[in-house]
């Protein structure tokens, strides 16, 4: 188990330098100069030297990647080209709005989607499992935009009962989070359903049954840890895609987060800003599929044997 | 008159499928004595496994036992609602299945499983119904119960997961214990030891309603036997006279179609075809297609379960005109 957690953690580091090296080459091997973006079209070719030069952006390649590596190693991720400050700084203050978003996204989707794929796996073919999944894929197809906006236009412009953007408390963030996790409540209820079904078929659930359990015995000690497994998966993955930014909802409910963050340091070329936030989200996704494997292992122990 | 275990009368369960009705079990009729282990025998698919289901009240939708009653020590249990049938579940009949390998949850300690069917069934504290696992678990011969008890079903050989089974249907004393294909799995040293713990329920009281299609298990262990064919008990007796003076032609190719190891033994026969579609079932006897000895009349009537001599039931015209041979 340790070992297993040791191993999987020094791939997460290479992973990561991998990261690092790809986004730092993209980003200098695509046409443009970011300094002439950022300067405007009226700069004069001397001061576009001179800032190229200040920023060390003159210097080979290799020489400016590994002067990034070691900085990022000591925790400094460079000076913001477009917003002046620190990128550490910047992605702190977004990082938690992103958090809170993502927590109240993932609460809203995995309690509504867990309990409705548990409802349709009971009620196999008949009307609540035609209905729930019905809504299922209506969450699935229903695009976050429009999502966010019905929900906009309902709850806040017409019934006024919610805030229509902002981050200033936290009923700000349940309609975006009612909007970003929609659809991964969507794909928990059907993934739900499924593994449910084909858990309750398993041998074991008629040993159970023959054992004296009941229905709700059955289900709740002996179907539900064994078809969660895949559902574990799913939902870790889920949430590290949460956290890495949920570009449209932010945009949308005017939330400053990691997503906003990642979008304004794309058009603006603004490299330091777009190499931060772009290791902040394969951190967080890496980290997440770590955790998943750990979650795993402590629920299934044929898994726990095999490390 | 000896006290009975189990009582079965003209026991039916229908299935709806989507091209019509079938009958898995078609107004079977079977005892089990206390103390006794009675077999049922019969090819894949002849209804073995489903009538053992209708005795535990486990047949799940689309099926449903349609007629017939359960006697367990005298007391009908098939109109009991299901919060009564389920009490009697893993109390007082219980059940093992064919496969130990996928029978067992593969993500609880088998110790805890075992200890489930006792705090469901008892008034057991946890420590109570620690010790009984326990105790049970060395009694079905589990070597250093207490390790095991901790072990996960993938920790353990097949051997062994059959034993935990058997404990786990064993621990509250049933009155009946329903084996379904037991020893199938396993391999024949295990084969063996399973069939000796069987017969050691049964000294103690518990009676055995073994299902095989093997004739080899049934003639070691079975004092009694029920031959089943296409949802139909088509032979009974005891299973000297079984192996003895077989009536039905069914019983006699499953009798010729058994390995012999004797000298002269020649080319092993089988019994042509398969088990009939329960669908498309013929009009007359329902073994008609497949028997040698098929005549004009086998195939227009059925016949019926005749008594042929004293504990020998036989469903075939043939035997009826022998009489006693």
């Amino acid at each position: 188990m340790k070992q297993k957690i040791a191993q999987r953690s020094v791939q997460a580091v290479i992973v990561l330098i991998g990261v690092v090296l790809l986004t730092f080459v993209m980003l200098r091997i695509v046409p443009g100069n970011p300094i002439e973006t950022m300067m405007g079209e009226h700069a004069d070719a001397a001061t576009v030297a001179r800032m190229t030069a200040e920023m060390g952006l003159d210097q080979p390649l290799h020489r400016q990647f590994f002067r990034y590596l070691f900085s990022v190693v000591r925790g400094d991720f460079g000076t913001s080209y477009s917003l002046g400050k620190p990128v550490s700084l910047l992605i702190q203050s977004a990082f938690g709005n992103t958090l809170k978003l993502a927590l109240f996204a993932a609460l809203f989707a995995w309690t509504l989607g867990i309990t409705c794929g548990l409802i349709c796996a009971v009620s196999k073919n008949r009307l609540p499992d035609r209905l729930f999944m019905g809504f299922s894929l209506l969450g699935i197809s229903l695009p976050v935009f429009m999502a966010a906006m019905f929900l906009q236009y309902i709850f806040a412009f017409k019934l006024h009962w919610l805030p229509i953007s902002g981050t200033d408390s936290w009923k700000c963030f349940i309609l975006p989070a009612i909007a970003l996790g929609w659809n991964s409540a969507g794909q928990v209820a059907q993934m739900t359903r499924t593994a449910l079904l084909e858990t309750l078929a398993e041998d074991y659930i008629e040993t159970a049954r023959a054992k004296g359990l009941g229905n709700a015995g059955v289900l709740l000690s002996h179907a539900l840890r064994n078809a969660m497994l895949p559902v574990l998966t799913m939902m870790t993955i889920q949430f590290s895609s949460l956290l890495s930014g949920a570009v449209i909802t932010e945009t949308v409910f005017s939330i400053n987060g990691i997503g906003r963050l990642m979008v304004q340091a794309i058009s603006g070329r603004d490299i330091p800003l777009l190499q931060g936030t772009s290791l902040l989200a394969t951190s967080v996704v890496i980290l997440g599929s770590l955790l998943a494997d750990c979650l795993y292992s402590v629920l299934d122990p044929r898994i726990r044997e095999e490390s | 008159m000896e006290q009975k275990t189990l009582d079965v009368r003209s026991l039916t369960v229908c299935i709806q499928t989507m091209k019509g009705m079938i009958r898995p079990v078609n107004d079977v009729s079977l005892e089990v004595p206390r103390g006794g282990i009675v077999g049922i025998v019969g090819e894949s698919g002849c209804g073995k496994s489903m009538t053992a289901r209708a005795v535990m009240g486990l047949i799940r939708y689309p099926g449903k036992v349609t007629g017939g009653s359960v006697y367990l020590e005298g007391r009908e249990i098939t109109s009991l609602p299901e919060k009564e049938r389920r009490k009697l579940r893993g109390a007082e009949i219980s059940m093992i299945f064919q496969e130990p390998m996928t029978s067992l949850n593969p993500v609880m300690k088998v110790g805890k499983q075992v200890e489930e069917a006792v705090l469901l069934h008892t008034n057991c504290s946890k420590e109570e119904a620690r010790a009984k696992t326990l105790d049970i678990f060395r009694e079905v011969e589990i070597p250093e119960a207490e390790a095991r008890y901790n072990c996960y079903p993938h920790q353990l050989s097949g051997g062994l997961r059959q034993r935990v089974m058997i404990a786990m249907a064993a621990v509250c004393r049933p009155k009946l214990l329903i084996a379904d294909e037991p020893t199938t799995a396993l391999d024949v040293t295990v084969e063996a030891q399973i069939l000796k713990l069987l017969e050691r329920l049964r000294d103690a009281g518990t009676g055995v309603l073994l299902i095989s299609h093997s004739l080899g298990i049934i003639a070691r262990v079975c004092d009694y036997v029920y031959v089943m064919y296409a949802g139909q008990i088509v032979e009974q007796a005891e299973t000297e006279v079984i192996f003895d003076r077989p009536a039905h032609p069914y019983t006699r190719g499953l009798l010729r179609s058994v390995v012999s190891l004797r000298e002269g033994a020649g080319t092993l026969e089988t019994i042509p075809g398969v088990v009939p579609n329960l669908l498309r079932l013929p009009a007359g006897c329902s073994f008609s297609l497949r028997c040698g000895m098929c005549t004009e009349r086998c195939e227009k009537d059925a016949p019926r379960l005749l008594e042929t001599e004293p504990g020998h039931k036989v469903r075939c015209f043939l035997a009826e005109k022998e009489g006693v041979r």
